[in-house]
């Protein structure tokens, strides 16, 4: 009894208080920086919040009228003065499960949920405040690959070599134009933010001679391939759009419209 | 153990300490030819960039991540070896403690460095420290890489303290020159009963903590790959199955180390064929413990067969990647293991050979865990390929003979067998309890 009166003393109790603190405020110190992880979602919300009303940009494409002519591909090493080897839209030739054959670009989805974006250590992917994933190519990035190691679409390149000799040598890269690329970096699809900004179209909505690329807005809730104008989401529930490997949770940006009768989960 | 056998003890363990026989310096060069073809071909690709290597848009992680994770693992058993040890208080440690540790430093300086070897910009490197991301494994991995980089320097100095004071005696006009250094290194130690106790103490403590560190070092390794969305990397079973590879590759690095060693050093009669009994044990319970977890990790995936996983488990069942499969599988894990723990005679040999087989396949392991995975048509209709360049093969080699000329070098300065530690098993002083307040008294 004596003992345990002993240990109930002033001292003990605040030892004990001292230590509840400790652990709560450990516990507060390690669980804070995992909230924006926990809840990517809530972020993103504060952030379109807080500037006025925005675009956010999305893609529909049309896997009825492509016909796999890789315009698109051309028109965007062009625009970004990229390898041959670089594919930032990527046409692929497709058999589907009854053995149909189809093509399907595939640029970056600017996934709404990137997993390229939560993996990058010094935080050169960010996603800027139209809902394009863009890459600090100039300060941060260090080349880890990380980012292509999460990518689930194989939607990023990594610059092995220097690119070809820049047509504009003059231009300073940034990540909203980053051109020409740097060696040691990760470059990928950044929906030419450079040229939507000035009211242009994307290289590879223009270049697309089937006009299958459309380049929306989800705020708008329109979208365009240069040539005719839809209500997206009216365009995107009537063609029973899919996206890529929606089940992956990463809420990619970009639709696609099947139209050979093949299976929607490709 | 008699005074006479203590002698000789202590005349092998400081034996090689400033000796320049003909062997070490034959050793050195070769070693260090090695290394400097590794460093060159490094030179060779920070000048001109990454495209020198194998690596590809499909494939972009290689041999440099692989020896990273096989590296580092390595550490982690020389650790946990000694660190077990330690803890369970095995008697028969006292030789062995010291070679494990310094093998766990130097493979973890060589697994250390691949990380920014494999870097595209590592000029920028300080960019994970300047702008981390907590929430990138990329950065996990520097933290407990680091904090395990400084526990492991730790855990091989403490035990050293004691030694350094002996093998000045024992040296006697050798140690001119290493004389002031060992001084210097042995921070005043006298053999006190305070500074024993602050030091049995200080042992402990870190033979507690370096299991956890490395536990978390190559969980962490694992999550690299396990946060991924890659279906045949997306596994709950990999920070396990990775902490488990590693120290079955780790316990059989020992093994080598310590054979190595002990022919060129002569310990023969002191590491003694029950020594390498023993570890074979361990290196069998491990290797055991490996199996059962690779056919959870493969039954439950195969069995199911769901559409995400089957590419890769068929090129490793039937495909491209079978041949290394099942090399790996029966090479590098059922043999080694029908080896090590058959009874019999060779027990010294027949660790030998099933540790270097355990080696080369868990080797095989990392490979066909990172390059399947990044070859694996994600998109599904292009496979990559990956073909590793002179460049990958030159700093491979280059960086595994940096581990014995590190070793060597380091008990050309240092006692290879710890004395102290002999000491107190064998009883000569008495250990001092370290004084742990009672848990449930209401304290003193």
């Amino acid at each position: 009894m004596g003992q345990r009166e002993g240990s109930d003393g002033p001292s003990d109790r605040s030892r004990r208080r001292s230590l509840q603190i400790l652990l709560a405020g450990t516990a507060g110190l390690v669980a804070a920086p995992l909230v924006p992880i926990a809840f990517p979602e809530a972020q993103a919300h504060v952030h379109s919040a807080q500037g006025k009303k925005q675009r956010q940009w999305a893609m529909v494409i049309d896997l009825r009228k492509c016909d796999g002519c890789r315009k698109c591909t051309e028109a965007c090493q062009t625009e970004h003065e990229l390898p041959k080897s670089f594919e930032w839209i990527k046409v692929f030739e497709v058999k589907d499960k009854q053995g149909r054959e189809y093509f399907m670009p595939r640029p970056c989805f600017q996934c709404e949920s990137a997993p390229c974006l939560r993996v990058c250590p010094t935080g050169a992917t960010f996603r800027d405040d139209e809902g394009v994933v863009l890459v600090d190519q100039v300060y941060k990035c260090i080349g880890c690959r990380m980012c292509m190691a999460a990518c689930p679409y194989g939607a990023r390149s990594f610059n092995y070599a220097d690119p070809p000799t820049p047509a504009h040598p003059f231009v300073n890269p940034t990540p909203q134009h980053p051109v020409p690329q740097i060696k040691g970096t990760v470059g990928k699809c950044m929906f030419c933010v450079h040229r939507t900004e000035d009211g242009k179209l994307p290289a590879c909505v223009e270049a697309c001679g089937m006009e299958a690329i459309y380049i929306g807005d989800l705020v708008e809730d329109v979208a365009t391939n240069g040539h005719e104008t839809v209500r997206l989401s009216t365009f995107i529930r009537e063609n029973d759009a899919f996206r890529y490997k929606e089940e992956l949770g990463t809420a990619p940006r970009v639709y696609y419209i099947a139209g050979h009768g093949q299976l929607l989960d490709a | 153990m008699d005074a006479r056998t203590r002698a000789l003890y202590v005349e092998r363990a400081v034996w090689p300490i400033g000796k320049g026989d003909r062997n070490f310096w034959l050793a050195v060069v070769v070693l260090s030819a090695m290394v400097a073809g590794g460093l060159y071909a490094w030179v060779y690709q920070l000048q001109r960039g990454l495209w020198v290597t194998g690596l590809n848009q499909k494939v972009s992680w290689g041999f440099y991540i692989i020896n990273c994770v096989f590296f580092i693992g390595m550490s982690y058993g020389g650790a946990m070896t000694s660190a077990i040890l330690r803890l369970t208080n095995a008697k028969w440690r006292a030789p062995l403690t010291r070679i494990a540790e310094a093998t766990a430093v130097a493979a973890l300086l060589v697994g250390a460095v691949y990380p920014i070897i494999d870097l595209g910009r590592p000029d920028r490197f300080l960019n994970v420290i300047r702008y981390a991301q907590v929430g990138s494994p990329i950065v996990w991995d520097v933290v407990a890489i680091g904090t395990y980089t400084i526990a492991s320097f730790v855990f091989l100095y403490l035990p050293l303290i004691p030694d350094l004071a002996i093998a000045r005696e024992a040296l006697g006009s050798r140690t001119r020159i290493l004389s002031p250094i060992y001084r210097v290194l042995a921070l005043g130690w006298r053999g006190t009963p305070s500074q024993e106790r602050a030091l049995a103490r200080g042992i402990g403590i870190m033979a507690v903590l370096i299991i956890p560190l490395a536990v978390s070092v190559h969980s962490v390794l694992a999550w690299l790959f396990a946060v991924t969305v890659r279906a045949e990397w997306h596994s709950t079973i990999f920070a396990p199955l990775f902490v488990l590879g590693a120290m079955f590759s780790g316990v059989a690095a020992v093994i080598i180390v310590v054979a190595a060693l002990r022919r060129v050093y002569g310990l023969q009669p002191f590491i003694t064929a029950k020594h390498f009994r023993y570890l074979s044990y361990l290196l069998v319970a491990l290797g055991l413990a490996y199996v059962y977890f690779m056919i959870s990790e493969y039954l439950t995936e195969g069995y199911v067969f769901e559409e995400s996983t089957t590419p890769v488990l068929e090129s490793l069942l039937t495909g491209a990647y079978a041949p290394a499969f099942w090399s790996f599988s029966i090479g590098g894990l059922v043999l080694p293991l029908v080896i090590a723990a058959l009874p019999g005679r060779f027990p010294v040999a027949r660790a030998c050979v099933a540790s270097a087989l355990v080696i080369a396949g868990m080797w095989l392991k990392r490979f066909l865990i990172v390059v399947p995975g990044m070859a694996n048509p994600i998109v599904p209709w292009d496979w990559g390929r990956y073909q590793p360049t002179w460049v990958e093969i030159a700093i491979t080699a280059g960086s595994a003979a940096a581990i014995p000329l590190m070793l060597i070098v380091f008990f050309r300065f240092f006692p290879v067998m710890s004395v102290h530690e002999l000491d107190e098993v064998e009883g000569v002083y008495e250990p001092p309890v370290p004084r742990v307040a009672p848990a449930f008294s209401g304290g003193d």
